[in-house]
């Protein structure tokens, strides 16, 4: 690799990041009747050697986020840099060179593995398509492959359906080393697997990233997984970001609510012994084809008043953060995640 | 999957039958040989006391004899046997080709219409509607003598092998539609599935994710779906000769005996039991093939 960076440097860089997928209607003719906001104006860096936790409710937009980050679906809007270099718009063959560097890690071990595919095809397939020759040969290469994440290196002639889902998520992680990437895009690798394996994995994920130095951006729904993997989190509410900073900024300082009520659903978020606030939160998602005005969270915010409705709060760094550390709220909470006075529940409903 | 066919009782002996059916097909001048007959000798009219004043055969049971194993056709005279065995070789020529044409044809277009979606698909949709709309027995019967005046004019006779062409090119044509739509669903649903994705973030071309990631999922549908066709090319393609806008005279053909049988059949049933027997069992066991292919292919039927 030519144009090393080095542990710190910014790596892939998003910068107003926008996907909007067409809603079809109509009749006869079917046109474009709306758009699914599904990321709406993201900034986000990951740096080399980093792993960066991106935590959001289902369908807040994150696995599109990572496919658009690995470059399966064409932004809306906003700009892609890897290296410095500008891939927001690259086509198949401007992205080769990039392409080995950017893998990814599927959520459903069950579609990410070509059923008619032998492991050995599945993990060596990259290898093929980027004409990549190891010494020893690409068997043997596979070989070793699989003993790292784990596997029996015999199984290399078996078909993915003799596997269990932990299993299979590993071959993916093979077939993700297999072009020794600088960064991987993990999509909520663990969320399929019963919670015994899942640990397993996560620690496999972090062994890999510390021992091969690569960067990691770590996809998960709620914020226990990313815990222990992630220097760096973003929280995501309905394709914005609405806070991102290092982990302790977050995990024990969070200003948005929304963090808040995050973290209140974590086991465990802190220390034993000290009084955990608690938060529920009424109600769904609201659609991303019409999102609330101003501040997207608000229908759901215990917090919020007229002015949130009317302006959209900017993601800055507020009073009292950290360098790094920044929110996107006009009211935010004070920095601790102690008991309150009270806990916040919402819905009557489900409080008991 | 080949185990699990073997086990198949049914479809093993089904698929021993069809296989004889076209080693019949293949071997169809060898058999005439060893026999010692052939299509279109009129033996009734060349010899004395095979046939009666009526043009029917003397002999009892349409003429079946040590030497005439099926009987004679009545009127002209000639071996049945060995019409059998050549009208089976013309129609399994024709419905062969026209299959391998229909499963390449549909290959080709569902795939292309469900990988590239949009537009592309949306055309190609149309058209498989269009085409769907011709009813298929009747456009068969209008178009076939179109096409060969496009080819001969009408006071010319028409040569052999241009109705063999005609006919493979008439049943491609209106024949091909319903396994690229199979297929476009199927694609539809396997291109979503995130192994495409994943060859996609390494970089795979959209030839390769179609050659190495799409059509060996598409292997089952393709094979299962030929199996059902050919047979019932087959019978279009012998209703066609019936109707007489297929084969005719004298080239020997499945369908046309039908045609023939049907006039005598009130005096001589015979001359219609054999290629109607041959028919039946070759549908039947074509099917029951077809069948076992899918119950091989399909993990979920337990076997
Ligand atoms: N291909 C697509 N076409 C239309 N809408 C989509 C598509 N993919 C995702 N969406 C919509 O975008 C939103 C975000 O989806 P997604 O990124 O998968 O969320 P997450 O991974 O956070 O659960 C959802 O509302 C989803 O319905
Ligand atoms: S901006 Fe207002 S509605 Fe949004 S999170 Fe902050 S307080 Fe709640
Ligand atoms: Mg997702």
């Amino acid at each position: 690799m030519s144009e090393q960076v080095s542990p710190g440097e910014p790596l892939l860089v998003a910068e107003g990041l926008t996907k909007h997928f067409p809603v079809m209607g109509g009749f006869p003719f079917r046109r474009k009747v709306g758009a699914v906001q599904a990321v709406d104006g993201i900034d986000l860096t990951v740096r080399a050697g980093e792993s960066f936790g991106l935590v959001g409710e289902s369908g807040c937009g994150k696995s599109t986020t990572g496919r658009l980050l690995t470059r399966l679906l064409e932004p809306t809007a906003g700009r892609i840099t890897y290296q410095g270099r500008d891939i927001t718009h690259a086509s198949r063959t401007e992205l080769a060179p990039v392409r080995a560097q950017i893998q990814m890690i599927f959520q459903d071990p069950y579609a990410s593995l070509n059923p008619r595919q032998t492991v050995g095809r599945i993990v060596s397939g990259p290898m093929e398509i980027n004409g990549i020759h190891p010494a020893g040969g690409r068997e043997a290469r596979v070989r070793e492959l699989l003993e790292t994440v784990g596997l029996n290196p015999e199984h290399y002639n078996r078909f993915p359906h003799e596997f269990s889902g932990g299993q299979r998520q590993r071959i993916g992680v093979a077939r993700a080393l297999a072009l020794e990437p600088r960064l991987v895009v993990a999509d909520e690798p663990v969320s399929a697997l019963d919670v015994s394996i899942q640990a397993q994995v996560v620690n496999l994920l972090r062994s890999l990233q510390r021992e091969l130095g690569i960067a990691f951006l770590f996809i998960a729904h709620d914020l226990a997984v990313v815990r222990h993997f992630s220097q760096r989190v973003a929280v995501m509410y309905l394709g914005r970001i609405v806070e991102v900073g290092d982990r302790d900024d977050i995990y024990r300082r969070p200003r948005h609510p929304y963090t808040h009520a995050l973290l209140s659903a974590v086991p465990e978020a802190l220390s034993a012994g000290t009084p955990r606030e608690r938060i529920r939160l009424a109600g769904d998602v609201p659609s991303p084809i019409s999102p609330p005005s101003g501040c997207r969270f608000r229908t759901r915010c215990w917090k919020a008043e007229p002015r949130c409705g009317a302006e959209e709060p900017p993601l800055v760094r507020l009073e009292g953060n950290a360098e790094g550390h920044l929110t996107a709220c006009h009211f935010p909470e004070a920095g601790s995640t102690t008991a309150r006075t009270q806990d916040v529940v919402l819905d009557p409903a489900l409080s008991g | 999957m080949w185990r699990r066919f073997k086990r198949d009782r049914a479809g093993v002996l089904s698929a021993y039958v069809v296989l004889f059916f076209f080693l019949v097909a293949v071997a169809a001048p060898l058999i005439s040989k060893v026999y010692g007959k052939d299509a279109t000798t009129t033996y009734g009219l060349n010899e004395q006391g095979l046939l009666n004043e009526f043009g029917y055969p003397v002999k009892p049971n349409g003429g079946v004899s040590g030497r005439f194993w099926f009987g004679i056709e009545p009127t002209l005279g000639r071996d049945v046997l060995s019409q059998l065995v050549y009208g089976i070789r013309t129609s399994l020529l024709i419905a062969t080709a026209a299959t391998v044409l229909c499963v390449l044809t549909g290959v080709l277009v569902g795939v292309t219409a469900g990988y590239l979606g949009g537009r592309t698909d949306y055309f190609l949709g149309r058209f498989i509607d269009l085409l769907l709309a011709f009813p298929s027995q009747l456009s068969f019967i209008a178009f076939t003598p179109v096409v060969y005046s496009l080819f001969v004019s009408p006071e010319k006779e028409t040569p052999t092998y241009l109705r063999v062409v005609t006919l493979i090119l008439v049943l491609w044509v209106l024949g091909w539609m319903g396994l690229a739509r199979l297929l476009r669903g199927q694609v539809l649903s396997l291109r979503e599935r995130e192994f495409v994705e994943a060859a996609k973030v390494t970089g795979a071309s959209p030839w390769r994710i179609i050659s190495k990631e799409l059509l060996p999922n598409l292997w089952t549908p393709i094979l299962v779906q030929s199996t059902l066709m050919l047979p019932s090319i087959v019978t279009v393609e012998a209703g066609l000769s019936f109707i007489g806008v297929g084969i005719v005279e004298p080239t020997p053909d499945w369908g046309r005996m039908f045609a023939n049988g049907a006039h005598y059949y009130e005096s001589d049933i015979t001359y219609i039991f054999f290629p109607g027997l041959a028919m039946i069992v070759f549908v039947v066991a074509f099917n029951l093939l077809g069948d076992s292919v899918r119950d091989a292919f399909d993990p979920r039927t337990g076997r």
